[in-house]
Parts: structure tokens; sequence; C-alpha cells
């Protein structure tokens, strides 16, 4: 009696798997698009880009996964049943640098093709990396972004994160050098905000009050555009004075909407997506990573391979009244 | 008048049927049907080196359990073995960075899961607090020192031998950890049920007076369990570490819920006093199943913890919803 019970439940879960039994399996080019955790808007972004370029290429499947938190062991679990499965290739935004590289340089060994996209792994872990932009190209961005709102020249200022701050000094030496290109634009100044709330707002309201004439404050940091826009926006200056930079679509539409930030900046994930997709299957069916090799990345264009096995997708994207609405629910 | 006969049997049930109807068979049955839907579900399941890099899952998180069952046993809990992992795994990391070789790395990654083992140990024995809530506060703890030494930093550049701990393999597809899971089960198993202190485990959690009374020292095994939970922690500090190759402060967080999970699929009762080691290996084997084979169909992590979940709760479910259609 107790016997036939059990051979019931056994018989029940082999029921349950011959269901799960049903799962298809083709002959496409499966690509793996790995996150640093499931459940992020920019992430879900990303995925929406890599199934377009599925569509365009045609015969690819998209696995699009990543572990519930933002953890090395997780993703290390992901990836370790991706490289049990034998997909084609894996293109992961890593929780960590090194703790990847074993995990990827095992299914390297096992004919794998990898990539990292995003945030990178250690040159051993992968074939190359695709980083959103570049220095100089965002240096660049940000004076266009606010040269673009005025013809007729004028003085700007900046307004960063800390004096310490890598990537930010890196920007404003990138876009120091290529000031010189855009005729009647005068940089006054560079003030930190240190990226607090507080501290930034009160910065930006200093810079008014010291530089009547003041046309544009750019802030290549999200905490600060935010801050200067509400500046800007508490002092009436709406119109006279354009706030720019690097931000977040979610945080800027309001300011956006009010007119106190005509454009701004930032990567979009929807073309990184496409972009780390385009390169994982050209990679796959053959494509150079030496040095200074070009790989194609559909209609963005092609990367261009550094010293490190680095490359940069395009300027960041920019985000105006006529796109931040699309953006905002996303990232 | 009618009389009813009564059959009183000299003893319950016979061993065959006992063991029939234990919950380590009962969990053998899941794990066997567990491997075959695996195994159909997915053309990639039935393979050496996948089914070697599955044991990776669990390996590491079953160390700490077979400890921890011990503890629950024994009517206590720790919370805070993945951030004594975390501690540990800094401290190795800051060892590297002085300059030190492999066994150093082993004796400081040990050492200060030893350490903070008898942390929690002291506050519960000596200054008998609940250990619920000393270990909720240490979890907390042990895992800021780290955040605090590393804030968005990692250790990295641990020595080329160190590695074999994590990746290195005995044997074929046989990994180091795997054999190292296998004999601290045995360990494990024979503490457990084949010796006095492992009566003392029992005894203590049924009945903590009754214990005292007939002479165990309670207190004190209880410090040396909280002990034997560090100095585990230390051992998979070791182990994921070397995994990894490197030290952030974030290392196997949300590890000590799955452990406890566990254990309890593996049979220890909540409450303490009763489980047994072959539960918790079989439990082990169960997770990793489940997990690897979700994953290779690419079900989402959240999904995932669904299914842990109301597996856990199914399992234990099982047996009383059994006996009550038997009385029926």
């Amino acid at each position: 009696m107790k016997r036939c019970k059990f051979t019931k439940i056994v018989a029940g879960l082999s029921v349950v798997a011959s269901i799960m039994g049903t799962t298809a399996f083709a002959e496409d080019t499966r690509i793996a698009l790995v996150v640093k955790a499931l459940g992020i808007g920019f992430f879900e972004a990303a995925a929406k880009g890599a199934e377009e370029a599925a569509a365009e290429l045609g015969g690819v499947e998209i696995i699009y996964t990543g572990p519930t938190s933002t953890t090395a062991e997780g993703q290390i679990e992901v990836i370790n049943s991706l490289i049990a499965q034998g997909v084609d290739a894996i293109a992961v935004s890593a929780n960590d640098p090194d703790a990847l590289a074993p995990a990827l340089k095992k299914a390297m060994s096992r004919g794998i093709t990898v990539i990292s996209w995003d945030s990178g792994v250690a040159q051993e872990g992968r074939q190359m990396h695709l980083n959103p932009s570049s220095t100089p190209l965002i240096g660049n961005t940000i004076i266009k972004l606010a040269a673009d709102h005025m013809p007729n020249g004028g003085d700007v200022a900046i307004l960063s994160a800390t004096s310490t701050s890598t990537n930010q000094n890196a920007w404003i030496d990138a876009a120091k050098e290529v000031l010189p290109n855009y005729s009647g634009v005068n940089l006054v100044a560079t003030v930190y905000g240190d990226d607090l709330s507080d501290k930034s707002y009160r910065e930006a309201e200093g810079l008014m009050a010291t530089y009547p004439d003041l046309k544009a404050i750019i802030a290549p940091t999200t905490v600060g555009i935010l801050a200067a826009c509400q500046a800007v926006t508490d002092a009436g200056k709406i119109g006279e004075i354009n706030v720019t930079g690097l931000g977040l679509p979610s945080e800027m539409a309001g300011c956006v909407d009010s007119g106190a930030t005509k454009s701004f900046a930032i990567w979009n994930p929807i073309d990184l997506g496409y972009a780390a997709t385009m390169l994982a299957y050209n990679i796959h069916n053959g494509a150079a990573t030496d040095e200074g090799s070009s790989v194609e990345m559909g209609r963005i264009g092609s990367a261009v391979l550094d010293e490190t096995g680095s490359a940069a997708m395009s300027d960041p994207f920019t985000y105006d009244s006529s796109n931040v609405g699309d953006f905002k629910s996303i990232f | 008048m009618k009389t009813t006969e009564r059959i009183i049997p000299d003893r319950l049930q016979s061993p065959i049927q006992r063991y029939l109807k234990s919950w380590e068979t009962l969990l053998l049955a899941v794990a066997v049907a567990i491997f075959i839907a695996n195994s159909f579900a997915s053309p990639y399941f039935l393979n050496a080196w996948n089914l070697s890099d599955a044991t990776f899952n669990f390996t590491e998180k079953a160390m700490i359990a077979f400890a921890m069952a011990l503890l629950i046993i024994s009517g206590e809990i720790d919370l805070s073995v993945a951030s004594m992992i975390a501690l540990a795994s800094t401290a190795m990391g800051a060892a590297v960075q002085a300059g030190f070789g492999t066994p150093v790395l082993i004796l400081v990654g040990l050492g200060t899961g030893v350490i903070c083992g008898a942390f929690n140990g002291i506050l519960v024995t000596r200054m008998g607090l609940p250990s619920i809530v000393v270990t909720i506060g240490t979890m907390s703890l042990f895992r800021g020192i780290s955040y605090i030494v590393l804030g968005d930093q990692a250790y990295r550049g641990y020595p080329s031998d160190f590695t074999f701990f994590g990746q290195g393999y005995i044997w074929w597809v046989i990994s180091f950890e795997f054999v190292l899971f296998l004999i601290i089960a045995i360990i494990y198993g024979i503490i457990l049920h084949k010796t006095n202190f492992g009566r003392a485990v029992f005894a203590i959690g049924n009945n903590p007076t009754g214990a005292l009374f007939s002479g165990i020292r309670v207190q004190r095994v209880k410090f040396i369990l909280f002990l034997l939970t560090g100095f585990m922690s230390g051992i998979a500090a070791i182990c994921l570490t070397s995994r990894l190759g490197s030290t952030r402060p974030s290392i196997a967080f949300g590890w000590e819920l799955e452990i406890i999970t566990m254990v309890v699929l593996g049979g220890v009762n909540i409450l303490g006093g009763s489980g047994s080691i072959p539960g918790v290996v079989i439990a082990a084997f169960v997770m990793g199943l489940v997990t690897f084979g979700l994953g290779l169909l690419n079900v989402p992590g959240i999904v995932m913890s669904i299914v842990i979940g109301a597996l856990l709760i199914g399992v234990i479910a099982m047996p009383r919803i059994w006996k009550m259609t038997r009385t029926n």
C-alpha cells in the first residue's frame, strides 16, 4: 500500500519531467546576454536592443539572463549553466571584473565566444569589451550639447562631481581640448558639487551670482545636473541659462518639460544591447579581435579595438523633449 | 456485549518499514525524481563535466550546512555564517596584500572563522543572549567590517597555488571541493551519529535542563558548536575566495538563508532535537540539482527562488498530508 503511493509520487514527478521535456531547441546561433541582475530597467532596455539585433540578423536566439541580486557568485552560476548548454556566445555586464574571469576562461576554452559590455571583465576573461562611449567622445558631447543651443556663443561653466573624480576629470580635460572647435563658447569656471545635491545646488547658485552673463551650466554628473536644474528653476532663469550634461531620463524628464534643460546625454541602453549582440555574433562568426581590428555593430557602425581589447560604442545618446518621455520609464 | 480484539505489537514497525518511511528515503526519491526530470528536460544535463560544474553550486554552502545542522539540532542558530565568509575572505585578501603565501592565507581564513564563531559563542553561552538576536547583530557587524575595509574596492592577486581549493580537480571531473564536501559529510556524520558528543547535541536540543542534570556541559557543547560553525565558514571562505579569485564585501551575500533552507530540507527540526547528516547531504544534492536543472532551462532566478520555496514547504508538508490521508 505504502509502496503503491510511493510509486504514484515518482510516476507523478516523471510526468512533470516529460512535460518539461518539451522545451524546443533549434539550430539557431544562441547568444546569451548576461546582466548584473534581472529586473533593472536599464538592462531590460538592453535586452530589447538585443532582440532587435537578433531580428535583424535572423537565426539568432537571445537568452536574456542574470542573477536575482548583483553578486559575482550568482553570475558564475548563470555562466556555468550557459557553458553547460553550450551556447554560442556570452555577452556579459560583469558584477566583478576579476571573479568572473575563471568561469569565463572556462567558457572560452570550450569554444564559446565571450565579450563584456557596460561593466568590463579582466582582459584574460573575454575576447573584447564594449564601452558605452569613450572619454574624448563624452568630452566633445558635453560641450556640443551647450553649444547647440547658443548660436551666438557665450559664457559656460562646468559643475562637476568631486575634484578627485577620475571619470569627470578625464571628461572635462577632453572637453577643454575640443573647446577651440566651438567658436564663441567661453568656459569661465569649473566648480565641484561633490556629487551632493545640496552642495551642487549652492555651487550652481554661486555660478549664477558670479557670472551674470552665464548662458549654460554643464554638469557631467547625474547628481550635479539635477541640482543645477533645480537652482536655475528656483532662480527664475529658465530660458536664460540652459542646464546640460550627463543625466538619467527618469530624473531629468521634469527639467526637460520645464525648459530648464534643452537637452542632455547619457548612454542608450537599447543601443548598447544591440551593439553587444552584433559584436558577439560577428566575433562568433570569425571577426578578429586583435589590437586595431574593427568589428561591425550593424546600424551603429563599427568598433575599433584598442590595446586592451576594448572599444567605444558611440557618442553618448542625446535626450530632449522629443524622446525623454519614452525613456523616462526605462532608467 | 461485543468484545474488541486488541493486538499489542512487540515493536511499532519493522526496521525495513521504518527505513522506507524515513525522511531520508522520501528526500532521496525526490532527488532521483529531479535527476530524471532534469535529464528529460534538458539535453545538456547528462554530461559529466556539466554535473561536475553543478556541484560548485552547493558544495561550499553544504560544508557550512553540516555545522549548522548540529547547531540547530542543539536548539541554537547562526545567521552570521555568510558574513563570516565575507570577513574571512577580506582577512585573507589583506594577508595577500601584505605579501603572505598560501599556507598563511589558509590559517588566516580558518582563524578568522574560528574567532567570529567564538565571539558568537561567548555572547550566547556566557552572557545567555538568544542566538538568533546575537547572530542577526553579528551578521551586520562582520560584513560591515568588510565594507569598511574594502568599500567599493576588491582584493585580488591571490597566489596561483591558492586557486587549487576552488578550481582544482582531484581526478578527471572530481573537483577538490566535491571531495572535501564528502569527507566533511562523513566526519560530521560520525560526530553526530556515533559519538557521545553527538548524543549530547541531541539531548540538549530535546531538553536542555534534562541534559544539564544528566551531567552534560550544555554551554560548553554549544560553544564548541558555534566554534565549529565559524571554522566551517572559514573553510567555505577559502574555497569560495579561491574559486572567485577575488574578494568583495558582497561575497556570499544571502547565503545564510540558503544554508538554513538546506538544513531544514534535510529533515532537521528547526526547533531542535532531531535531524540527520545523510538528510542534509541529500538536501544539498536536491537543491543543487534543482537550481542547475532550472538554470539549464534559463529559468530566471526569481522563479528559481519560488521553486525552492515551494519545494521546501512541499517536502515538509508531504509526511503530514500522508499521515492525514492514512487516518481518514
